[in-house]
C-alpha cells in the first residue's frame, strides 16, 4: 500500500504539483472529490431531518401541547419532508455512492461531463441553503408539506416561494447527474465491460438515470406554476379563475411517484452488491434483478394517480392505477426472492454490511405488501391519510433506501478511506437502529388502522399509547443512528487500515488502491470475467 | 493529460437534456389539452383575441433563424468558418426580431389591460381567463428559451472566434443547433395552438 502511496496519491491528498486546500474540492471535476462532496452534505442534511423527525415525534408523545404550538408543528413536518426527500433521500446513493464507484465499476477515469458534475453539486448546495433560508425568511417557514398542495399552498402567506424555488434548482441538479450516468454507462465502459457484465449497482443507477431525465422535468414545471401562481396570480389550479387543483395532484405525482424509484432503485443496486459479496456465491439471477430494475422504472411510472383514489376519479381510471400498482410488485418481488436465493446454501461471512442489507429485506418486505393495501382501492378509502402511509412510507424509504444507505456506507468504508470502523460497534448500532425502527414505525400501522389522520397536531386519547410507544422507538432509533455515526466518524480517523479488498469482492473497484488514487486505474482494465465471479478473489483483511 | 473528447457522448448528453425541456413543456402541453377540452368555446373566443399577422411574422422569423442555424453547421464542418459566423449572427439577429416582435405583441395585450391577475382579466369568463393565462405562461416560458438559446449561440460564435470550437471540433455549436431547433420547434406546436386551431 505504501508504494501505491507514494506513486499515485489517494484522491484525499492533493494532486502532484498543487497545493490542494478547500478550492481543489469544491471546484474538483473529480467524480470521487464529488461524491465525497455530496456525502457529507447529505450526512449532514440527513441530521438535520432526523432532528425534526425526533422533535415532530416528540411533540406527539401525549396528546394536547407538548413542546411547541401548531403553527411550527406544521412548519417542522413540512422541513422535514423537504429535507428528507428532497435533500437527502433523492439525492443520497446516486450523487453520492454513484459518483464515487460508477466510474471505477466500469473501468473509467471519469464521468462523461466532469464539469456539469460539480456544477449539479454547486446547484444542490445553492438548493440546499434556499431551503434552510426559507425557513428564517420570510413570513414564518413553509407549513404546506412537502407536497405542496394547492390551493393552500397558493394562498398561504409562510414562506412557499422560496422553498419552491429550493426544489426547482435541487430537481435540476438531480437531472444532470441522471443525464451524466446515462451517458458514462453508453460511452466510458473500459473494455470487455458488456452491458451483462455490468455491476448491479451500475444497473440500478442506469434506471434511476432514465427516471431522473424523464420524470423530474414535470416537478420543475409543476413547482413553477405554484410560484407563478403565488407571484403573478397565474391562476391554472385556481377554480375561481378556471383552473382545477386536481391537475396539480396529477402533475405533482406524475413525478412524485417515481421519484420514489429515484430513491429505492439504488438501494436495491447497493444491496445486490453486498448480497453476493458476504454469500461468496454469484448473484441469483443476474439478468432478471437487472431487468426488474428497468422494469419498476417503467411500470412505477404510470401509477402515480393512486395517491388520488380520494381526490376524485372515474372508478374506471381508479380500477386501472390499481391494477398497474399491483404490476410494480413483481419486479420488486423478483428482487427479493432473488435476494433471497443468493443467500440460501451460500457461505455466508457475516459482516455489517449483511447486516444492513438483511434489515434492509425485511423492513422493505414490509413496506411493500403494505404498499399493496394502500395500492387495493378498496382498503385504500379506509386507510387513506392515515398513519398506515406514514408507517408505510417510513417502512419502505427509510427501512429500504435508509438502509441501504448505511450498509452502503459499511460496505465502502474501507474502499474510501482505506480504514475499517469497529465491526462490534457496526453490528451493536445496526441491531439498535432495526429494534428501534420497528418499535418507532410498526405501531402506527396499527394507529392507522384504528383511524389516526397523518399531519395532525393534536389527538383522541384513545390514540394516545400507540404514539407514546412509537415516540420511545424514535429514542432508540436516534441513540442507534448516532452510535452508527460515531463509529463510522472513529473509524475514519482511527480505524485499522486495510489493502484493497477486504470483503473480497469481485467488481472493479477492490482492484484499486485503498483509497482510489486520482485517475482510479494505472491502465485501462480489461474486463474478463462477471462482477459475481469468485472464483480466485480472496479477502486480503 | 489528454484532453478527454466524446464526441458521441456529447450529443447523447444534449439529446437527454432535450428529452427534459420537452417534458418540462409537456406539463404545460397537458393543462392546454385538459383545458381545451373543459372550455372549448371560451378557447375559440380568447384566441380570436390574438394577432395573427404578429404569430404568423415570427413563425416565419423563427423557422428562417433555424434554417441559417443549420447551415451555420453546415458551413463550419466544410471549415468555412467566416461564413458559419456571420450565419450564427444572422440567427441570433432573428431571435432579437422574434423577441421585438413579442414585446409589441405583449405589449398591445397588457395595455387592453389583459394579463394575469389584472381586473379586466377576473371579469372574463373562466375559459378565457385560463386561456390566456397558459398564453402568457407558455409564450413566457418560451421567450425565455430564445433568450438563453441566442446566449448559448453568442457564446458559440465567441468560440469559434477564438479558434475552441473548429471545423475538427464543432460539438458545441452543434449542440448549441439542436437547442435552438427545440425552441423553434416548441414554438411551430404554440403557434397553431394559440392562434389557429382554437
Amino acid at each position: 500500500m505504501s508504494a501505491d502511496a507514494h506513486d499515485h496519491p489517494n484522491f484525499f491528498q492533493p494532486l502532484p504539483g498543487t497545493k490542494g486546500g478547500i478550492a481543489s474540492w469544491i471546484f474538483s471535476t473529480d467524480h470521487k472529490r464529488i461524491g465525497m462532496l455530496y456525502l457529507y452534505c447529505i450526512v449532514a442534511m440527513f441530521l438535520v431531518g432526523l432532528t425534526l423527525g425526533f422533535l415532530i415525534r416528540l411533540e406527539l408523545i401525549a396528546p394536547g401541547r407538548t413542546i411547541m404550538g401548531q403553527q411550527t408543528y406544521n412548519a417542522l413536518f413540512t422541513l422535514h419532508g423537504v429535507v428528507m426527500i428532497f435533500l437527502v433521500v433523492i439525492p443520497s446513493i446516486p450523487a453520492a455512492f454513484g459518483n464515487i464507484f460508477l466510474p471505477i465499476q466500469i473501468g473509467a477515469e471519469d464521468v462523461s461531463f466532469p464539469r456539469l458534475n460539480i456544477f449539479s453539486w454547486w446547484l444542490y448546495v445553492t438548493g440546499a441553503v434556499l431551503a434552510v433560508v426559507s425557513l428564517v425568511t420570510g413570513k414564518g417557514a413553509p407549513d404546506t408539506g412537502w407536497t405542496f398542495y394547492v390551493p393552500f399552498s397558493a394562498v398561504t402567506t409562510t414562506n412557499v416561494d422560496v422553498a419552491v424555488v429550493a426544489v426547482f434548482i435541487l430537481g435540476f441538479s438531480s437531472i444532470l447527474t441522471g443525464l451524466n450516468f446515462i451517458t458514462t454507462l453508453h460511452r466510458l465502459r473500459a473494455p470487455g465491460m458488456t452491458w451483462t457484465r455490468l455491476p448491479l449497482f451500475c444497473w440500478s443507477l442506469y434506471a434511476t438515470g432514465w427516471i431522473q431525465v424523464l420524470a423530474t422535468p414535470v416537478l420543475g414545471i409543476t413547482v413553477l406554476l405554484i410560484f407563478v401562481e403565488r407571484v403573478l396570480g397565474v391562476g391554472l389550479f385556481d377554480p375561481s379563475r378556471g383552473g382545477d387543483p386536481i391537475l396539480y395532484q396529477h402533475l405533482f405525482w406524475i413525478y412524485s411517484h417515481p421519484a420514489v424509484y429515484i430513491m429505492i432503485l439504488p438501494a436495491m443496486g447497493v444491496i445486490s452488491e453486498i448480497l453476493p459479496v458476504f454469500a461468496r456465491k454469484p448473484i441469483f439471477g443476474y439478468k432478471m434483478i437487472a431487468f426488474s430494475s428497468l422494469a419498476i422504472a417503467f411500470a412505477g411510472s404510470l401509477v402515480w394517480a393512486h395517491h388520488m383514489f380520494v381526490s376524485g376519479m372515474s372508478d374506471t381510471a381508479v380500477m386501472v392505477f390499481s391494477f398497474l400498482t399491483f404490476v410494480v410488485a413483481i419486479p420488486s418481488a423478483i428482487k427479493v426472492f432473488n435476494w433471497v436465493s443468493t443467500l440460501y446454501k451460500g457461505s455466508i461471512r457475516v459482516e455489517p454490511p449483511l447486516w444492513y442489507a438483511l434489515a434492509f429485506i425485511f423492513l422493505f418486505s414490509i413496506g411493500g405488501l403494505t404498499g399493496l393495501v394502500l395500492g387495493a382501492a378498496g382498503t385504500d378509502v379506509h386507510v387513506h391519510d392515515t398513519y398506515f402511509v406514514v408507517a408505510h412510507f417510513h417502512y419502505v424509504i427509510f427501512g429500504g433506501l435508509g438502509f441501504g444507505l448505511f450498509g452502503a456506507m459499511h460496505y465502502w468504508f474501507p474502499k474510501v478511506y482505506g480504514r475499517m470502523y469497529n465491526k462490534r460497534i457496526a453490528n451493536w448500532s445496526c441491531l439498535i437502529a432495526f429494534v428501534g425502527f420497528n418499535i418507532l414505525y410498526f405501531p402506527m400501522f396499527i394507529l392507522g388502522l384504528q383511524g389516526m389522520p397523518r399531519r395532525y397536531y393534536d389527538y383522541l386519547p384513545k390514540y394516545a399509547e400507540g404514539h407514546f410507544i412509537s415516540t420511545m422507538g424514535s429514542w432508540v432509533l436516534a441513540a442507534g443512528l448516532l452510535l452508527m455515526f460515531w463509529n463510522l466518524w472513529r473509524g475514519i480517523r482511527h480505524g485499522k487500515p486495510v489493502g484493497r479488498n477486504p470483503w473480497g469482492g469481485a467488481t472493479l473497484e477492490w482492484t484499486v488502491p485503498s483509497p482510489p488514487p486520482h485517475h482510479n486505474f494505472e491502465a485501462e482494465p480489461v474486463v474478463t470475467h462477471g462482477p459475481y465471479d469468485y472464483t480466485g478473489v480472496k479477502p486480503d483483511a | 493529460m489528454h484532453e478527454h473528447r466524446d464526441y458521441e457522448g456529447a450529443k447523447i448528453g444534449m439529446w437527454l437534456f432535450l428529452f427534459t425541456e420537452v417534458l418540462l413543456f409537456g406539463g404545460l402541453f397537458l393543462l392546454y389539452a385538459v383545458y381545451l377540452h373543459r372550455y372549448p368555446a371560451e378557447f375559440h373566443a380568447a384566441g380570436k383575441d390574438l394577432s395573427r399577422i404578429f404569430g404568423t411574422a415570427n413563425t416565419i422569423v423563427l423557422i428562417t433563424s433555424s434554417l441559417c442555424m443549420a447551415l451555420a453547421i453546415s458551413a463550419l464542418q466544410r471549415g468555412k468558418v467566416v461564413l458559419s459566423q456571420r450565419l450564427v449572427l444572422l440567427t441570433v439577429t432573428m431571435a432579437g426580431v422574434f423577441l421585438v416582435n413579442k414585446f409589441f405583441e405583449w405589449s398591445a395585450k397588457i395595455g387592453h389591460g389583459i394579463y394575469p391577475d389584472s381586473p379586466a382579466l377576473l371579469k372574463l369568463p373562466p375559459g378565457e381567463m385560463v386561456f390566456f393565462n397558459l398564453y402568457y405562461l407558455m409564450t413566457g416560458l418560451h421567450g425565455i428559451h430564445v433568450i438563453i438559446g441566442a446566449a448559448v449561440l453568442m457564446y458559440g460564435w465567441h468560440l469559434m472566434r477564438v479558434g475552441r470550437v473548429t471545423p475538427e471540433h464543432f460539438v458545441f455549436l452543434e449542440n448549441g443547433g439542436l437547442y435552438w431547433h427545440l425552441v423553434d420547434l416548441v414554438w411551430i406546436y404554440l403557434f397553431p395552438l394559440f392562434y389557429l386551431v382554437v
